[in-house]
């Protein structure tokens, strides 16, 4: 019975020495310990936090390089491949208004040598009837020197004249 | 799981334990008969009790002692005086009269004489008929033992705590460095998934302060020589205050859920309340109590099996028991030491799962 009679003496103690003990454990020990650790723990959380960030970031830069890089190679290939059109079509326009010039000049040239062809033909015909009339002035001239002969160019003539 | 798993391991070394009591009793009377000349007979319940009951001096080797003072509250004030005076008496035979008063001390127990009186005299109840207890506040051996805890404790902690705020970058060195493992053990092992992320701060100093007050204290008294060896974690004034602290704390942090669960249980049939509510509501002092007993128990179930063990040898006086009897000494010791960090772990584990059920919120 004695032992399980709790004694005033020892619970008196006891509340006194625990809450001294807490009192100054909580001020002196508990709270610099504890505060130490969950400032070390935020410390490593926050440090890791901030590797896997810069690893994100990392990755963010390799994957926009890597994407920078492949945009840059597209843009190359359709640049090249406009330029290399751009050239068949400077070719294919060249030749086109080569041609058309080319057709044109021939055109023209044929223009002109028909123009000047007619004007030979006009002028030659001019000639060939101003050498007729002196032709013609000299033979009258000469046909004309005697009766004879005028007559029988008149007959000529107007056997000519029958004919049409 | 532990608990129940430590407990078969309690019941088990307590089974052994009267066994070898009986044992004991049984030996010591055939002896009895036998040695009947013999004029200094081994007691073992005497040696026992000695043990484990408190004292108002400290016991160091053959009759070497330490005295402590003895604080009285009487009718005449504050009394107080070196047990000394006493001079080991423990019979009620040694009268010390202090501020006209007369005092003895029977089996540790201080009381003051009646005029005319000059030994304290029993009913058959043992109450005293010519003498009365006077309030006892003495430092007795168990107070002078938690006072030196309290040294050691403090010492422990306060070097931590300048370990950590010494160094630039929080951590801890010397014995800083073995205390934050336990530290942290108690919250992340105790406090937090009992009490929450939420409230658990609050309650982390009375948890620590508690599990290191019970498992130094339960460490003090497992060193069986001065100036430990006090049996005050075995000792119930001791666990029925702690038990009471966290009774107290439990009741103040309470929330109305805590209240209405345990009154008016929700979901449940209109009789299954009536019924499951008086038993709820002695359930909350139970819980005290059993952190009381649990305690109280087996750490004075420890002491008395070593000490039985250790009898053992007085008793058959025969050098194999002797040898068998330290062996079975060191082996239950060894087991004490995990018993008694684990005690520490048990009252502070359900210290901080009563707080939880207190804060719990309707959910």
């Amino acid at each position: 019975m004695e032992l399980i009679t709790p004694e005033f003496g020892l619970i008196f103690w006891t509340g006194i020495s625990f809450l001294i003990l807490l009192f100054i454990l909580k001020k002196f020990a508990w709270k610099p310990i504890l505060n130490s650790v969950n400032t070390r723990e935020q410390s490593i959380k926050d440090a890791l936090a901030a590797a896997e960030a810069a690893k994100r970031e990392m990755e963010n830069l390799t994957a926009d390089n890597e994407r920078i890089l492949k945009e840059a190679r597209a843009e190359r290939e359709t640049l090249l491949k406009e330029a290399r059109e751009i050239k068949t079509k400077m070719i294919a326009d060249a030749e086109e208004d080569a041609k058309v010039k080319a057709d044109k000049l021939i055109a023209n040239a044929q223009a002109a040598i028909e123009t000047e062809k007619k004007a030979a033909i006009s002028e030659l015909k001019a000639q060939v009837a101003n050498l007729s009339l002196d032709i013609a002035e000299k033979v009258v001239k000469a046909e004309l020197s005697n009766k004879d002969k005028q007559l029988k160019l008149v007959e000529d003539m107007l056997g000519d004249a029958k004919l049409n | 799981m532990k608990t129940t798993k430590f407990s078969i391991n309690r019941n088990l070394l307590l089974g052994a334990f009267f066994l070898l009591s009986i044992f004991a009793v049984k030996a010591s009377s055939i002896s009895k008969e036998k040695e009947t000349t013999s004029d200094d007979e081994f007691d073992t319940k005497e040696l026992i009790f000695h043990h484990i009951t408190d004292s108002h001096s400290f016991h160091i080797a053959g009759d070497l002692a330490l005295p402590l003072p003895i604080i009285l509250w009487t009718e005449n004030g504050l009394v107080t005086f070196m047990s000394s005076e006493f001079h080991h008496d423990i019979d009620g035979k040694t009268i010390v009269e202090k501020n006209g008063l007369k005092f003895v001390n029977v089996h540790e127990k201080i009381y003051q004489l009646e005029a005319g009186a000059s030994s304290v005299a029993f009913d058959a109840e043992h109450h005293p008929t010519n003498a009365k207890k006077p309030l006892n506040i003495s430092i007795t051996k168990n107070v002078f033992s938690m006072f030196l805890s309290m040294a050691f404790i403090l010492l422990i902690f306060l070097l931590s705590a300048r370990s950590y705020k010494r160094s630039n970058n929080n951590m801890p060195s010397g014995i800083g460095k073995f205390m934050e493992p336990i530290v942290l053990f108690i919250r992340d092992e105790v406090a937090i998934p009992n009490i929450g992320e939420k409230h658990y701060g609050r309650y982390m100093p009375f948890l620590l302060t508690l599990f290191f007050f019970i498992w130094i204290n339960n460490v003090i008294g497992l060193i069986p020589f001065f100036p430990f060896s006090s049996n005050l974690s075995g000792n119930i004034a001791f666990t029925v205050t702690l038990a009471l602290f966290t009774f107290i704390i439990t009741l103040f942090s309470s929330k109305k859920y805590y209240w209405k669960h345990m009154l008016w249980m929700p979901g449940l049939p209109v009789p299954m309340k009536l019924f499951l509510a008086p038993i709820e509501f002695m359930g909350m002092f139970i819980k005290p109590i059993a952190l009381t007993i649990r305690l109280f128990a087996n750490i004075t179930a420890g002491h008395i099996i070593v000490l039985s063990l250790i009898s053992l040898t007085f008793i058959f006086k025969n050098y194999f028991v002797g040898v068998g009897s330290v062996v079975f000494v060191v082996f239950i010791s060894v087991i004490e030491v995990l018993v008694v960090a684990i005690q520490a772990y048990i009252f502070t584990m359900l210290s901080a799962l009563y707080f939880g059920q207190a804060l719990e919120e309707e959910h």
